[in-house]
């Protein structure tokens, strides 16, 4: 932990992008959590994709809700809002936020034990709503703040710091994502960054819900042998069954791909992901087959991360409120008053 | 006997799920269009089909509009309940019953006249199906009261015509029924019974509206957007007004866009986060609720208070604790509603005491939670809510502009050297606001946890305690910008009475009463908390005052006494909390239990 003030300087060698601004612009405050904590690794790959996108920074909310995962949000994009809410309940701040402004690009953080014990109604009422949210779940199987209780994403059989085992089934956060009819689902390693960039970028181009669920682990209370969570477990049972790419609409796809081993997917305003198959047999667009191989991948021990499923063109939140292209916060009173003449004639119906 | 004109009451017991609640409006819209004052009160079960039902109507032609329980004639239609419903009349009174069966001579009451109407041979002569039948035994006992009572038919056919016109069918049985009920009363009975109605014209700037409905509108027109809920009764029907009304007057003529979002959460907890993150974001944005639904969202309720976002909320309250009687009412979430969430908080509260306050109040719900960054809980009652009452007809004034408070524009952001989103740069208490995505240098981390008036993390107990301490005085001086208290002194007064919501009817009525009886009190009601200083000086002008409210445990007095720091001796408590909307005359016993009559 660090109490230092992160200077400001930009190194004239930084690369800037389409907006002009360099990585650094898209910083937040020090990060105050464990040296080696994979989520530092994720709010990297974060700073990295907004980069990439040339987004403008104030465009962008970061929600999130309480523990370690939940403080991220500070530590980038200083110049977006953050609303570190409550327990478990960033969904339902997010799910206002985009409801009164369309136009925010929302972000939420959160943690297996936010995400899967005290948020996960909400987690599976915002999928229900499609919300257009990008919703990263950081996850490490453990709480940490509290220090080192199993979270509900914990696997059976794994052990923690005291070497006690878990006796409960875990639940798995993709598995449930699909069951519930989210619109994108991935998952990926904080120390996997090559993948985690594209996801993130393709999430927050996604119109709709983004699930990402990353395996990052607490460096302090659960990166033990016989934990399923620590980094040397992860390298090692981790397979990528696809790989996706995001390509802006205006750009050209230089990448080649061999033929029949790419899906691609075009999102609401023209850009396009391609889904880059890496296990052959594998459909990312199809929901049962996507639930079917990342259970048998599971059976045999091994953690399928990728985009692991996607749906095209989807009706989010808002298209279902029907609420239109101009935000609700840019109406004006005089439009949303029907004012006096109007109330004065609908007291005719209480006579 | 001598007649009575305009002044007495009656009560209609059915079953719940019959349709009896659509005869029961019926009857009192058409004594509210003979121009005389009159309320209903409607007494229904938890349940959607079969458990008893009562709806009181009290016909006052000196506009008192409390509850009365005494009733000069009962409508027995419900078996389950007839032997209660027979003890309930006051003696000298009527009974009218369904004679298509016969009662057991000895068990009726000798001081009542039993008036016998056979309403189900009636309809089933004339109706087919038996579904029709039960329907229209309700519309012939408004026919028979239009006998007894004197009732305008004409008006009675008007209403049905206004209600079915399109439905040619329903209109000529709803028609024929009131004529069967008539008739029959008319050549079997002396009619109308003494007490009687005739018209009067004291009713044509009145309308007859349920709180809730009027809440409802009164969000439409403050400009909510968001609207976010759980379905609990009795605030049901306040989400549902609101949004019939979106659906009229909100979607946009060209683009057929929704000007509104309306959020059916997961749970309260969900609504109010909802409700949070919308306003966070700059929409006028409330969630309707009752009592349980406070109590789950009391750790959001902290948050707001604390991280300063404006939140409205609507708490339509019934009985408690827990689950309570969901359909009857009470004033128990006071003590809740005013330090809702763990830590030192203190919330705005409202106090509705009609639905015409309701729909005033719910528009300074939002300019107060806006102007001073904090939740404003309107709290009303199922009484208020649910029930039809005659209230001034609702205006509005199209002057009106509404408080956004101290919220930075891009261009305002954009001139200022920095922005700090807890400092207090004028000295008031209240910090200036940024909206996410206006402009980068409005950004600033929005947090419950410790911080600093530079909305920075902090752990230092003097900058925490800086913020926190601003925060009180900020919601302390609310209290000169709530709607000032109704106050009305008598002349010689000596003690006073202070009440809240809807005990206002019956405190009126028993005031106007004790004054008839020689002992003029002063009285004040308080609409706001934190309280205005009206309610100190009030209570520093009387050695002794007392608190009528509706609650087991004087939580309006409670209130009173941690607030103005009076002396609890000088507070004496009227209380009445069995569910039912008070009445006048617990209040006068109240007072003449302790206080004398002056020689």
């Amino acid at each position: 932990m660090s109490y230092i003030t992160k200077p400001q300087a930009h190194h004239p060698s930084l690369k800037p992008n389409a907006l002009g601004l360099t990585r650094r612009d898209y910083e937040g405050a020090i990060t105050t959590l464990c040296a080696g904590c994979g989520h530092d690794s994720i709010t990297a790959a974060f700073i990295q994709a907004f980069w990439e996108l040339d987004m403008e920074p104030h465009t962008v909310a970061k929600l999130s809700g309480i523990g370690c995962s939940s403080k991220t949000p500070a530590y980038f994009l200083r110049e977006a809002h953050g609303f570190n809410s409550v327990h478990g309940r960033m969904p339902a701040v997010a799910t206002g936020a985009g409801a009164a402004n369309s136009q925010l690009k929302l972000v939420g953080v959160s943690g297996d034990g936010d995400s899967l014990s005290i948020g996960l109604g909400q987690l599976c009422h915002a999928i229900r709503r499609n919300l257009n949210l990008l919703y990263v779940l950081e996850n490490n199987g453990v709480y940490g703040l509290t220090k080192g209780q199993f979270s509900a994403s914990a696997d059976p059989g794994s052990l923690n710091k005291r070497g006690t085992a878990n006796t409960m089934p875990a639940i798995d956060s993709v598995l449930l994502a699909i069951n519930l009819g989210a619109t994108f689902v991935a998952r990926s390693f904080s120390g996997d960054k090559e993948q985690l960039v594209p996801l993130i970028k393709a999430g927050l181009m996604h119109k709709g819900f983004a699930f990402i669920d990353v395996i990052s682990p607490c460096v302090t209370f659960n990166d033990h042998e016989g934990s399923t969570k620590s980094y040397a477990y992860t390298r090692r049972h981790q397979i990528e069954v696809v790989e996706a790419d995001f390509v802006p609409g205006r750009r050209e796809i230089t990448v080649d791909y061999d033929p029949g081993s790419v899906k691609e997917v075009t999102l609401h305003n023209g850009d396009r992901i391609m889904l880059r198959k890496v296990a052959e047999d594998y459909d990312p667009l199809d929901r049962d087959q996507a639930y079917a191989y990342i259970r048998d991948r599971q059976k045999v021990g091994e953690l399928a991360t990728g985009l692991l499923y996607m749906s095209g063109m989807t009706s989010d939140m808002n298209d279902q409120l029907r609420t239109g292209d101009t935000p609700l916060t840019q109406v004006s009173h005089g439009d949303l008053c029907p004012g006096s003449a109007e109330l004065e004639k609908l007291m005719s119906r209480y006579r | 006997m001598k007649s009575r004109i305009n002044d007495f009451a009656f009560k209609i017991a059915t079953a719940n799920g019959t349709g009896s609640a659509s005869a029961n409006g019926l009857i009192m819209q058409a004594i509210f269009r003979m121009g005389i004052p009159v309320t209903g009160k409607n007494l229904f079960p938890s349940n959607i089909q079969g458990l008893p039902t009562w709806y009181e109507i009290r016909v006052s032609e000196a506009g008192y509009t409390a509850r009365t329980p005494i009733f000069d004639l009962m409508v027995a239609l419900n078996p389950a309940t007839f032997d209660k419903d027979v003890a309930e009349v006051t003696s000298g009174g009527w009974l009218l019953y369904d004679s298509t069966w016969p009662l057991l001579e000895e068990k009726m009451r000798h001081d009542v006249t039993y008036i016998g109407v056979p309403m189900a041979d009636l309809c089933n002569e004339a109706f087919d199906g038996v579904r029709n039948r039960i329907l229209m035994k309700n519309i012939v006992y408004a026919g028979v009261l239009a006998a007894l009572l004197g009732i305008d038919r004409e008006e009675l056919i008007k209403l049905t015509q206004e209600k079915f016109g399109k439905k040619p069918a329903l209109l000529e049985s709803n028609q024929q029924a009131i004529e069967l009920g008539y008739q029959y009363t008319a050549q079997h009975y002396k009619c109308p019974l003494p007490i009687q109605l005739e018209r009067r014209d004291a009713t044509k700037d009145a309308i007859l509206i349920d709180g809730n409905t009027a809440a409802g509108l009164g969000c439409l027109y403050a400009g909510a957007t968001v609207g976010a809920w759980y379905p609990i009764t009795p605030s049901t029907s306040l989400m549902e007004a609101f949004t019939a009304f979106c659906q009229k007057y909100r979607v946009d003529p060209e683009t057929k866009a929704n000007q509104f979002a309306i959020l059916q959460a997961e749970d309260e907890l969900a609504a109010i986060g909802m409700v949070i993150g919308a306003s966070w974001a700059g929409a006028r944005a409330f969630t309707p609720t009752s009592g349980p639904g406070i109590s789950l969202m009391n750790e959001f309720l902290g948050l707001a208070y604390y991280a300063e976002v404006p939140a409205v909320l609507f708490n339509v309250q019934r009985t408690g604790p827990s689950t309570g009687m969901p359909t009857r009412t009470q004033q128990a979430d006071l003590l809740l509603c005013a330090y809702a969430s763990h830590g030192d908080t203190k919330h705005i509260n409202l106090y509705p005491a009609d639905p015409h306050e309701a729909f005033e109040m719910a528009v300074n719900a939002f300019d107060l939670a806006e102007r001073f960054q904090t939740p404003v809980i309107v709290l009303s009652d199922l009484d208020i809510g649910m029930n039809d009452w005659m209230v001034p007809k609702l205006t509005w004034n199209d002057m009106y502009q509404p408080d956004r408070g101290k919220v930075l524009s891009a261009e305002e952001l954009e001139a200022a050297e920095r922005f700090s989103r807890y400092l207090d740069v004028d000295g008031d208490g209240i910090p200036y606001r940024s909206l996410p995505g206006v402009h980068p240098k409005g950004a600033y981390f929005t947090r419950g946890s410790g911080h600093n008036k530079f909305a920075k993390y902090t752990e230092d107990g003097d900058e925490y305690q800086e913020v926190l301490d601003r925060i009180a005085r900020k919601v302390n001086s609310a209290r000169a910008a709530i709607p000032a208290p109704f106050v009305k002194r008598r002349e010689g007064a000596r003690v006073g009475l202070i009440s809240v919501g809807g005990c206002h009817g019956a405190c009126t009525e028993a005031l106007d009463i004790l004054e008839a009886d020689g002992l003029p009190v002063d009285y004040l009601r308080v609409k706001g908390f934190p309280f205005a200083d009206e309610v100190r000086e009030f209570l520093d002008s009387h050695d002794r005052t007392f608190v009528v409210e509706q609650n087991r445990d004087g939580q309006l007095r409670s209130l009173l006494i941690l607030e103005t720091e009076v002396d609890p001796a000088r507070l004496h408590s009227i209380r009445s909390y069995a569910g039912f909307p008070m009445s006048a005359q617990p209040i006068v016993d109240g007072v003449l239990a302790k206080v004398q009559v002056p020689a």
